[in-house]
């Protein structure tokens, strides 16, 4: 059987299963949007919208995401260039943190004298 | 693993409030409703558009025209936001735009009656953007992460909307005889067919059993249309104005208010294709569409020649 990410494209592609590829291959590609909100924090992942160059999908982000002083840097990236992990992997990927408490401050009991450490 | 075990793991996590996302397993039949309601959402944003646009151009002030024309621009940018969360199930834009304009999709009944006087600009703000915020809040909790999230980017920009209707009603309730009679019509006409927003009643509702069991839906059409009445109810005060329904009347017993039996024959006969406006709508859309295919493919053709090397003569005349 072929292992799930095989069969099931990237999530933000919206391509599963069961669905033809060519009828979206048709339209405009899909571009990912991800906005800085202000000056020092991290760009974040708004939505997603359909442009036929990284131009009009940052034009077009613009309109739609930033009407209300939302953003002050905009990226674009097509959708097919975004690689995501799967699912039914999530056991294998994140097990190995769970024992590893002592990566964490609160592990360690420290005497009152220097609790603010 | 067996379908039974993955259908009874899907059921646990939506009954601890894990959000699905979209490379996650689902039953299809989980699937195939959301794409249904999200999509017919998004139409509705969309074909929403028609009956505002209709009074852009004869707002009677500029403060007004450009309140309206925000207003149409935020349900395009809602219609876009539920199409993106739709396509993550699977079906592309020009599918549902398709199913659209063939009529296979619904959009919401509402937008099959016809704006007839710049009240009702104030009147659609208030009533019927008012019944989708009560919808679209508790969607904001539906167990689809996506469309949870295009409902919390909706909801933030939604409330603009209403309040600026009622806004607008207020100056008029406020106004000369003529005014005060444009809002009570107003208010009469889109009244009736905003309680029809919240869908049949329970009892004659076909998806609302296993849209509550998957947490797709969290209140039921009956729970979400008495919570509007009795909103809607109390700020009418304030405008001095009626709700055309003689059986309206505060409940002490059950701290709700009481209300007449909506036209079923006409909300069924709306849903039919049969209302006001229902050829009218697709038609627009559907010629809209046709007429920017020029445009689309000239934007597509313009980006596929920008991508191509340049041709040796492109070079000299570049240098």
């Amino acid at each position: 059987m072929k292992s799930a990410s095989q069969v099931l494209p990237l999530e933000i592609t919206g391509q599963s299963e069961g669905y033809e590829r060519s009828s979206r291959e048709a339209g405009w590609p899909l571009w990912e949007v991800l906005i800085r909100s202000k000056q020092g924090l991290d760009h974040k992942h708004v939505g997603s919208l359909h442009a036929t160059d990284a131009q009009m999908a940052i034009e077009n982000a613009r309109d739609v995401y930033t009407r209300r002083m939302e953003g002050v840097s905009i990226w674009v990236v097509e959708s097919k260039y975004i690689t995501a992990s799967n699912p039914d992997e999530a056991g294998e990927l994140y097990e190995p943190a769970i024992d590893k408490v002592y990566r964490h401050p609160t592990f360690y009991q420290l005497p009152d004298e220097v609790n603010h450490m | 693993m067996i379908i039974q075990d993955l259908e009874s793991n899907f059921q646990s996590k939506i009954d601890q409030e894990i959000k699905i996302e979209p490379k996650d397993w689902m039953p299809e039949a989980y699937r195939k409703t959301n794409i249904r309601q999200i999509s017919q959402h998004a139409h509705s944003e969309i074909v929403g558009m028609l009956p505002e646009g209709n009074w852009i151009t004869r707002a009677p002030s500029l403060k007004r025209k450009a309140i309206l024309l925000a207003k149409v621009q935020d349900e395009a940018g809602h219609g876009l936001y539920l199409y993106a969360a739709a396509e993550t199930l699977g079906m592309s834009r020009d599918e549902m735009i398709n199913d659209l304009h063939t009529g296979k999709a619904k959009y919401s009944s509402i937008f099959n009656y016809p704006t007839l006087t710049w009240a009702d600009m104030g009147a659609i703000g208030w009533l019927v953007d008012g019944a989708a915020i009560l919808n679209q809040v508790m969607l904001c909790r539906t167990s689809y992460g996506p469309y949870a999230r295009a409902n919390v980017k909706i909801c933030k920009e939604e409330s603009f909307h209403q309040r600026q209707g009622f806004d607008s009603l207020l100056v008029l309730s406020r106004g000369t005889v003529e005014q005060k009679a444009m809002c009570q019509d107003a208010i009469n006409r889109w009244w009736w067919p905003s309680l029809m927003m919240f869908g049949p009643r329970d009892s004659e509702s076909t998806n609302n059993d296993q849209s509550m069991k998957w947490k797709i839906k969290r209140k039921t059409n009956d729970e979400l249309r008495q919570q509007f009445v009795d909103m809607i109810a109390e700020q009418i005060k304030v405008l001095g104005m009626q709700l055309p329904d003689d059986k309206l009347k505060w409940n002490e017993e059950k701290k709700q208010y009481d209300f007449g039996e909506i036209n079923w024959d006409e909300f069924w006969n709306v849903v039919k294709g049969n209302g006001p406006c229902n050829n009218q709508r697709l038609d627009a859309r559907k010629k809209a569409h046709e007429e920017g295919n020029w445009v689309r493919d000239a934007a597509m053709a313009y980006a596929k020649k920008r991508k191509m090397p340049p041709s040796p003569e492109g070079e000299l005349r570049a240098a």
